[in-house]
């Protein structure tokens, strides 16, 4: 054999380009004329031009690509059980994911769901095989991440909770806030749910810290799957922002969305803010053992992630086509984060509605006050003492946490976000269609009142969608005994009595609460209450709601 | 330091209440203890008839909720109950598809290392680039229409079924269309023919025509329905074994009927599951009956209409040369099958309606 003649030179075998490929791929469309499509899920966007795709992929690269991904993941699965990792993993962090992988494969196939949404309105077929990978590679998030759990739930010391999962999704206190945020990329406007609220937003700037922040704190606390799996999972991101700016600059260039684009990324903005950074805030900063100093706090990826990688390189370049960008919600985002502690909030009323939950939420101790006050200056004054009463009642030797005279009152959800109204200086109200109505934050309220309906800015928007429902979980089950709602929800262990959800991490029956500890405690909603005062009673009420509480030392 | 004082947070180093409860305990199972599939997807997409507490917290301007069973004219007592035969989750489907796509590249790169395209008999090229060509139109429209259809359906198993049936026919769609553009580089196949005959050419109207119906139908199981109960049986294979796989041989193209050969394999497997889903329905106590006449009506729309394309497309089998291949004779087999079909699901070609 000749020296110049190898392996590669015999067997290489001109196919067409890939710039041939994805032409002809786009040409397998065509313009019915035996019968019209029905355009099932409307917008009130004019759609006219066809998006473009950008990464030029087909799907005969794309599924032994895809192929090799998943062995790698399901390999290093093996790995991390051979390598004995729920020997040192940290039961504070793995708990965290009982909430977590609850929520958010529901998200996850929403998007899958909503390529069908998208793809039918996008004029031409350019963008088809983008669609169509994103379809597949959302399937791929949902089950990936379902037997993720079903891993932990097989291998970690806890499996309570992991064994309940998707019947607790449904039922949680905590995971209605997910559900806002899956229904919102399916439900409504075709081109606010599937495009702005689900690709512009929360894929291209939100999967940062979903996917990339949150597995760096998982191998911090001995967890080497989870960054396996999502890590993977991120490296599908960069085809589904792509497909969602493709689709931006095709609808961009009309003057007439020009508003509902501005209404939909304040909306979308916002929203993604208030759910992603309430449950990846508190996963991060209070699921952790880890208290390194020299990493990064929330505040500081955020400002990473969100701040400089998407509001200035993704948000603000969208000015120059006479977008208005609302740079003041963008502050005060950031604001609440590191002026108003939203992240602490939300973990502080994730942590007091213990009993209704369906995961052991760990308390802070002296290591983690140092950390959060060299983070967040000013830390341990507001919430040093809540802490210690919830280490303190952490036992099942008094009522729980939240029916002793400790100071901290039960928040109101906002009807929005779904969040509680944890910033008490922001909380608001007011009344929809007759009806009254709790909101975190002036955003919130205005995204209810005004983006969410018939009507904007003077023109009609009949395709916008509404947030209806039992949108509050409390309301649910006003006025009910705590052991009958616990019972109710399913969050009870095999024997029958005692609770899935604990206050700490003692893998001792001696220490469980029971349904017996929770008897003769009432559930009561804050929304209910409200709407029965009298107009002076309820002016008072949100008056001093407004004013904040004090934790005293119980 | 932590609350906690356990040193280890493997399984079995501890026991307490719920230990050991190491399975997802939240549906039931078909069959004794659950399968990888079931485990990782039932339920994933909520209901308010089972876990969902606060029922949809969204809807559409008209109050219709994020999932609505009014979507679908057909019903069901319980939708859950379904299971996919095939148990696709996303890591068989892309085992199975990267299967196809690789074996594909063999079988192509290897034939045209042989330069056995150049043996392909010259009447048989132009039968692939206008009608072989043409067909990667139709299996594109269907994809394109089942791609729309998996948003609706009430349970994670009936659309992530639709889902991988999409998936398959766009990956189909795709195959074809890069098949001839691969072997245009090494005899004369005109990339735009296919679609000129699919717009224009009278043989194919009818299937054109078929699929826009699809396409325009809005109820999602209506088009699961009529691409795998009638399309499929009646047109789709009909062409794709009853012509391409079995005239191809006869012209020196071995090549083709492999690169096709997938499809029927991607058929069963969706038909597997199409039948399974209608035989919940039409079995269901309560809606049967009434499922069975939705069923019969769509019968009634599409039958026609396959009918009609299926006797245009005829006079694509005159431009093969295999004496034994009939379209008569496989005509017969495509209206066997079909009837075997409907057999499964308990129903019968509407009066008036023949084949």
């Amino acid at each position: 054999m000749s020296g110049n003649l190898t392996l590669s030179k015999i067997v290489k075998q001109k196919t067409i380009t890939i710039t041939e490929a994805t032409k002809r791929i786009a040409d397998l469309g065509w313009t019915p004329s035996y019968f019209s499509e029905v355009l099932k899920y409307p917008t009130d966007y004019k759609v006219e031009k066809a998006p473009k795709d950008p990464m030029k992929q087909v799907l005969r690269s794309y599924f032994p690509m895809q192929e090799e991904k998943d062995n790698r993941v399901y390999g290093a699965l093996d790995a991390a059980l051979r390598g004995n990792m729920f020997r040192n993993v940290e039961p504070r962090w793995i708990e965290w994911q009982k909430l977590f992988l609850a929520i958010i494969p529901f998200p996850e196939i929403s998007a899958a769901r909503s390529m069908a949404i998208q793809s039918q309105i996008a004029p031409g077929e350019d963008l088809r095989t983008g669609y169509t990978m994103q379809m597949i590679d959302e399937f791929r998030h949902s089950t990936i991440q379902m037997n993720l759990k079903k891993w932990y739930m097989e291998n970690y010391i806890d499996p309570a909770g992991f064994d309940i999962t998707e019947a607790a999704f449904g039922k949680c206190y905590a995971t209605t806030i997910g559900r806002q945020f899956g229904e919102g990329f399916i439900t409504g406007d075709a081109v606010t749910s599937t495009n702005i609220y689900l690709q512009v937003v929360a894929e291209t700037a939100f999967t940062n810290t979903l996917f990339v922040a949150m597995p760096s704190e998982a191998a911090r606390n001995g967890d080497y799957a989870l960054p396996t799996i999502f890590l993977s999972v991120q490296s599908d991101e960069s085809r589904h922002i792509g497909n969602g700016h493709s689709f931006l600059m095709s609808i961009v260039k009309e003057p007439e969305n020009l508003d509902l684009i501005e209404r939909d990324l304040r909306y979308a903005f916002w929203q993604n803010h208030a759910i992603v950074d309430a449950a990846i805030g508190t996963i991060i900063e209070y699921g952790t053992q880890d208290r390194d100093k020299n990493k990064e706090s929330y505040a500081e990826l955020w400002h990473r992630w969100i701040f400089d990688d998407y509001y200035r390189t993704y948000m603000l370049p969208l000015e120059k086509y006479g977008v208005k960008i609302h740079h003041e919600d963008v502050e005060e985002a950031w604001n609440r984060i590191v002026k108003k502690n939203y992240v602490h909030k939300v973990a502080q009323f994730f942590s007091f509605g213990w009993p209704v939950a369906f995961w052991r939420i760990d308390g802070m101790v002296a290591k983690d006050f140092d950390w959060f006050e060299a983070k967040y200056p000013g830390w341990y004054n507001e919430f040093g003492t809540y802490w210690e009463n919830y280490v303190k009642a952490s036992l099942p030797n008094q009522p729980p946490l939240m029916y002793l005279d400790s100071g901290y009152v039960y928040p109101h959800r906002c009807w929005s976000c779904n969040v509680p109204a944890l910033i008490r200086e922001d909380f608001c109200v007011d009344e929809v269609e007759g009806e009254l109505y709790t909101y975190c934050s002036e955003i919130c309220r205005w995204t209810h009142k005004v983006a969410f309906a018939g009507e904007y800015n003077g023109r009609q928007t009949p395709a916008m969608g509404r947030f209806s429902g039992r949108r509050q979980w409390e309301e649910v089950y006003h006025g009910w005994d705590l052991a009958d709602v616990v019972k109710d929800l399913g969050f009870v262990r095999s024997d029958g009595r005692t609770v899935i959800q604990q206050p700490h991490l003692h893998f001792d029956d001696s220490k469980m609460w029971t349904l017996d500890h929770f008897k003769g405690l009432e559930v009561r909603s804050p929304l209910l209450d409200l709407r029965a005062m009298t107009p002076e009673a309820r002016k008072q009420h949100i008056a001093e709601y407004r004013a904040g509480f004090t934790c005293k030392p119980i | 330091m932590t609350q906690n004082n356990q040193q280890s947070g493997a399984a079995g180093s501890a026991t307490f209440a719920g230990s050991d409860s190491r399975r997802y305990n939240y549906f039931d199972s078909q069959g004794k203890r659950a399968t990888l599939y079931e485990d990782v997807t039932v339920d994933v997409q909520p209901d308010p008839t089972r876990h969902l507490l606060q029922g949809w917290i969204m809807s559409f301007a008209d109050g219709q909720p994020t999932y609505s069973d009014k979507v679908t004219a057909l019903k069901s007592s319980d939708w859950h109950v379904f299971r996919a035969p095939d148990q696709e989750w996303s890591r068989t489907h892309y085992q199975r598809q990267s299967h196809i796509e690789n074996t594909i590249k063999m079988v192509v790169e290897n034939a045209r290392s042989d330069g056995a395209p150049g043996r392909f008999d010259p009447g048989w090229v132009s039968v692939l680039q206008d009608q072989f060509g043409a067909l990667k139109h139709a299996e594109f429209g269907l994809g394109v229409a089942l791609m729309k259809a998996q948003r609706d359906g009430m349970t994670q198993m009936i659309n992530n079924t639709i889902l991988t049936n999409a998936s398959y026919k766009l990956r189909l769609a795709q195959d074809i269309t890069l098949y001839l553009g691969d072997i245009g580089l090494d005899i004369a196949v005109d990339g735009d023919a296919g679609k000129k005959a699919w717009l224009e050419n009278t043989a194919w109207q009818g299937v054109r025509k078929v699929v826009e119906a699809i396409l325009a139908a809005t109820d999602h199981l209506e088009i699961y329905f009529a691409v795998n109960v009638v399309f499929e049986a009646l047109v789709g294979e009909l062409f794709r074994n009853g012509f391409i796989m079995r005239a191809g041989p006869v012209h020196n193209d071995f090549v083709t009927p492999a690169v096709v050969s997938a499809a029927s394999s991607d058929y069963r497997q969706n038909l597997a599951n199409t039948l399974t889903l209608l035989q919940m329905l039409v079995n269901d106590v309560k809606h049967g009956d009434a499922n069975k006449k939705t069923m019969t009506g769509w019968l009634e729309k599409y039958v026609p209409l396959c009918t009609e394309a299926v006797g245009r497309l005829k006079a694509v089998w005159i431009l093969q040369a295999n004496g034994d291949l009939k379209f008569d004779n496989v005509a017969a087999e495509a209206k066997h099958r079909f009837n075997d079909i409907l057999a499964e699901i308990q129903i019968s070609l509407p009066k008036g309606a023949t084949l």
